[in-house]
């Protein structure tokens, strides 16, 4: 395809930014702020519902020890701090979306188009993807990949389709329940599999599961998967085994649900040079094998690294300086200290 | 030092020594013992060094937390004998431990 540099085709929903920041972790948020010191607007996309990336997702309430200046600090706080303190920023945030593709224009940009269909056009990309998109286990069962996305699902995106089939969910947190409690009044059946018979979601959802086993509408197993059955992608069948041996279900769709593991995806696909799955940067402007395409935090690579939010907050603000040359190309980055730059607090509205 | 014997799902077995105060999962990996993957680094936050604690030291290695329970529901083939390694502090009780590493992490 072709573009007009002047006037490239921009669909409405396109957003023209000067920064698409990839990843709200501890990182990808302290990337906001030294860019927002030099002028540098952004964007910022996460796969999560919410920002924080690792710290809000698998330890929110763990302690951090080695953050300058705060003995101690939970992931959380961490989060919560570094949104107050990127602010005066105004950053923009598309929570609940992955950035799939990553073309560059004839004009220098970036055209990143994610998974719910936004569209933005930049002029540098920062990945703070850390350990890569949060996607859902695949249980380790023999022949599971081609039974994906058909009939088994680890997201329900249409209820429809689930109407007048056996449904088979495995888990116990609040996706299982949620999804057992909902499917149940239009599936042909519903059978609910966990390994013990307690259960990580809410209370009340439990309640109303084991009701509707007391009445027959949602059978409980307790057991565990270990071989699914069908042909092509139609799932027919699975083993389950429990306490009293194996048992054969008959199934059309199985619905896993055992959290989340962090996959590189779609970053692996643009073109960037990779060190098993890592992305190497130099350690000057922290940028890729692509000009203009930053990579900080967890998910770069370098002579030295070291696996630390520390380490990608200094990432940031080298990364933040060869950004502002980009955006403003011809204009001289002056080097200033928020404690007695006039400019600098004007930007962070205290002055 | 306690020393821990890894068993592999082949029957391969792998002697390390620990200081006690590490935890298992540190253990297997400052040793590079295969199939312990702790992809969390330790926060019984993703159930990827899941082991089994042979029959004879499941009483001196105690039973999961609530935390662990529920961490180990993200598990593959979830034994009695299941436990997150991040989550077993190695004591000079612990001298001559023998576990085993599962198939898979997942």
């Amino acid at each position: 395809m072709s573009l007009d540099v002047s006037t490239p085709s921009v669909a409405t929903s396109t957003i023209e930014t000067d920064a698409v920041i990839i990843g709200a972790g501890p990182v990808g948020l302290f990337a906001v702020f030294e860019l927002g010191l030099v002028d540098v607007k952004a964007h910022v996309v996460d796969i999560l519902d919410k920002p924080g990336g690792q710290c809000a997702e698998l330890y929110p309430e763990k302690p951090i020890y080695d953050i300058p200046g705060l003995p101690i600090v939970t992931g959380q706080e961490l989060t919560n701090q570094l949104l107050k303190q990127i602010e005066p920023f105004g950053p923009v945030f598309h929570f609940g979306e992955r950035i799939d593709t990553l073309e560059r224009l004839p004009d220098e940009r970036f055209r990143l188009k994610t998974d719910a269909g936004t569209e933005f056009i930049t002029k540098v990309v920062v990945i703070a993807a850390g350990g890569g998109s949060f996607t859902p286990k695949r249980p380790p069962l023999q022949g599971i990949e081609g039974y994906e996305g058909t009939s088994v699902l680890y997201s329900v995106r249409r209820m429809e389709a689930l109407r007048g089939k056996s449904v088979l969910i495995v888990g116990g947190g609040d996706s299982a329940l949620d999804w057992t409690l909902n499917l149940q009044p239009i599936a042909k059946s519903i059978t609910l599999l966990h390994r013990r018979d307690e259960f990580r979601a809410a209370p009340h959802s439990v309640a109303k599961m084991r009701e509707m086993v007391e009445t027959g509408d949602v059978r409980l197993m307790i057991g565990q998967v270990t071989a699914l059955h069908g042909e092509g992608d139609k799932l027919q069948g699975a083993t389950v085994k429990t306490k009293d041996g194996e048992e054969r279900l008959d199934v059309d769709v199985m619905l896993p649900f055992f959290g989340l593991t962090m996959k590189l995806g779609p970053v692996a696909d643009w073109g960037l040079q990779l060190h098993e799955n890592l992305i190497p940067v130099d350690t000057e402007k922290f940028e890729t094998s692509e000009k203009g395409i930053f990579a900080v935090g967890d998910i770069n690579t370098y002579p030295g690294k070291l696996k630390l939010i520390l380490s990608g907050f200094h990432e940031v603000a080298l990364m933040a300086q060869q950004a502002a040359k980009y955006v403003y190309p011809g204009k001289k980055v002056l080097f200033q200290y928020t404690t007695s730059s006039s400019s600098l607090q004007k930007k962070l509205g205290v002055s | 030092m306690v020393k821990i014997t890894f068993i592999q799902p082949d029957g391969s077995e792998q002697v390390v020594n620990a200081d006690p105060g590490v935890t298992l999962m540190e253990s297997a990996k400052m040793n590079d013992v295969p199939g312990i993957e702790a992809e969390c680094g330790g926060a019984c936050a993703c159930a990827t060094c899941h082991v089994y604690v042979d029959d004879a030291w499941r009483e001196k290695t105690g039973t999961p937390s609530t935390m662990e329970e529920d961490m180990l529901d993200f598990a593959f083939d979830v034994r009695e004998q299941s436990r997150l390694s991040c989550q077993i502090k190695l004591t000079p009780d612990l001298d001559g431990l023998v576990v085993r590493v599962p198939a898979k992490q997942f």
